[in-house]
């Protein structure tokens, strides 16, 4: 952990402000500095119990720079974007929000903005979101009132200009690093790039990658992309995650939007005698493969129900290259009550009230 | 682990729940439901070009109209216009009528039939083969932009970030407000310093 993330005085407190930083948070330094940065995805729990949150977010301990808290992924409703990243800030961690225009509409989102930086929330992710055909409850009404792009706009135009969309006034802006979410994999190819610069345009200093599993379409995609120049305007971090086995990479394939995985892929994961291993693996040769492209200035690693090898998959490729991101310290006090828990239980209570009583009591001693 | 059957999702757990019965809607969601053939929408976006060449003829000639409709007053020509309009670019681009038209800056697709709305390019969910990520049998109509734009002459207005939809303009005409609006622009121009 570098002295410069964490704050001296309390370890789990905002950083002190930066010039050039729009935010003071922990992963716009680490990017600001040109290292190579780590997030991960937070499965959201389905229960209203805050330790499912924290237990969660402890696997990623000491490895990921940033924890990326989905709004109703898939449009299957969990537990919202915005509490696990109250609880997440309580920790200490720093919460990647995201927001999806599905299930919002300009009012509320301006006021989750707000909400969420007066928590302690420093990077938010502006996305579109699925379909509601795409999840649980497809019978919702989908909002989509802004899009990414005026999504992005909105909140940048909260941050700079101290103003809600309409032109009212903020007594004090939300300080957060904005992020925005791209898709090289999918059609038409040549506008990828340009919807890149317009997200910028709007007001995305950093973005994360769907799913890469076809490097060299990565590849062709950040050579367009280093043409234009955009690598200098926007940190961009490349998604990656372990796929189970082959079902699996089937599976998502053909249902979840957006994903394309290459048929080589699927034959390699079918070829493997531990599926899972392989996949494990298959994850780690492609980190290790993008992390080369010029460019490229972190991982975003979502392993779906695999969050424990996040660390092995992190470690085994090396990206972080001796760094250790930000991780919860224990408390000394802590542990200095642990240590004398027998003897401060022996130790006489002084209850305050009979104190007083007693000292009522006693006549003054003249 | 090949042969371990995969956790079946809730997702999948409501299909099955589902009733079937002989009654079985077609399309997704209502904006598919809501679309005529995409043969007439498709013939736009190939003919981009000569639309924007006629659209900009057609928008001098309304704002040459403008005294006119000042005369007639911008309220009581509303209700024609919109009919006209609502038909025309209804039948044209399946038309929504959100009252902000931004058809030359999206290569003459109409962006409103987007499930989503999106008014700034292609979400993620594009399929493989060009089609919405939502209804599997609708070509992707910010596909569709891109090659209609790539074929006009203002092929950069694509890349221009739009504002969000003001709802409450719907049902509106977009010829009048784009006519009054150049109108204003006019007049402010030709005496300046005039108070707007």
């Amino acid at each position: 952990m570098s002295q410069a993330d964490s704050n001296p005085l309390d370890p789990s407190a905002l950083l002190e402000p930066l010039p050039g930083h729009s935010s003071l948070g922990r992963l716009e330094r680490i990017l600001r500095r040109g290292e190579f940065a780590v997030t991960a995805e937070l499965n959201p729990p389905d229960s209203a119990n805050p330790h499912d949150v924290y237990e969660r977010a402890a696997i990623f301990d000491g490895w990921v720079d940033g924890i990326n808290a989905v709004d109703a992924s898939g449009a299957n409703a969990h537990m919202s974007s915005v509490g696990i990243c109250a609880l997440l800030t309580r920790m200490g961690y720093a919460p990647i929000m995201q927001i999806s225009c599905r299930d919002k509409n300009r009012i509320a989102i301006q006021g989750d903005v707000l909400g969420a930086s007066a928590m302690g929330v420093q990077n938010i992710l502006c996305l579109t979101g699925d379909g509601v055909q795409a999840g649980d409850q497809p019978g919702a009404k989908p909002v989509f009132d802004l899009d990414c792009m005026s999504l992005l706009e909105t909140i940048r135009i909260m941050r700079d200009n101290s103003k809600f969309l309409s032109g009212r006034k903020l007594t004090s802006p939300p300080t957060v690093f904005l992020g925005a979410a791209i898709n090289p994999f999918a059609p038409p190819h040549d506008f990828r790039p340009h919807r890149l610069a317009k997200k910028i345009a709007a007001g995305a200093q950093f973005v994360q990658s769907q799913y890469c599993y076809d490097v060299p379409m990565f590849k062709k995609y950040m050579q367009q992309v280093r043409d234009m120049g955009l690598d200098k305007e926007c940190f961009i971090m490349c998604g990656v995650g372990p796929l189970a086995s082959a079902r699996t990479a089937k599976w998502m394939r053909s249902n979840v939007p957006g994903v394309h995985i290459p048929d080589e892929i699927i034959k390699r994961l079918e070829g493997a005698e531990d599926q899972k291993k392989e996949g494990k693996q298959l994850c780690i040769d492609i980190i290790n493969e993008v992390k080369e492209i010029e460019g490229v200035s972190g991982i975003h690693v979502m392993a779906y129900r695999q969050e424990e090898f996040v660390a092995e998959i992190v470690h085994e490729s090396g990206v972080l290259k001796g760094r250790r991101p930000w991780r919860k310290e224990p408390n000394p006090v802590d542990e200095m009550v642990a240590a004398r828990m027998e003897e401060i239980l022996e130790e006489p209570r002084q209850v305050p009230h009979e104190l007083a009583g007693v000292a009522g009591d006693t006549e003054p001693s003249e | 682990m090949a042969d371990q059957p995969t956790k079946p999702t809730q997702a999948s757990l409501n299909k099955k729940a589902a009733q079937t019965t002989s009654y079985k809607p077609s399309g997704v969601s209502a904006t598919g439901r809501k679309a005529r053939s995409f043969a007439i929408r498709l013939w736009s976006v190939r003919n981009a070009r000569f639309l924007e060449w006629f659209y900009a003829r057609f928008a001098d000639a309304f704002l040459m109209l403008h005294p006119m409709w000042k005369a007639v007053g911008y309220e009581r020509a509303e209700a024609p216009v919109k009919f006209v309009e609502k038909h025309v670019k209804g039948f044209l681009f399946d038309c929504r009528m959100c009252g902000q038209c931004v058809l030359s800056s999206t290569g003459m697709s109409c962006p409103m039939n987007c499930p989503k709305q999106l008014r700034n390019g292609p979400c993620g969910g594009v399929r493989a083969n060009g089609n919405c990520e939502v209804e599997p049998d609708m070509p992707c109509v910010w596909v569709q932009a891109w090659s209609g734009a790539n074929r006009m002459k203002g092929r950069d207005n694509i890349l221009n970030v739009q504002k969000p939809v003001d709802q409450s303009l719907r049902e509106t005409s977009s010829w009048l407000r784009v006519t009054a609006n150049a109108a204003a622009e006019r007049e402010a121009a030709a005496n300046p310093g005039m108070p707007q």
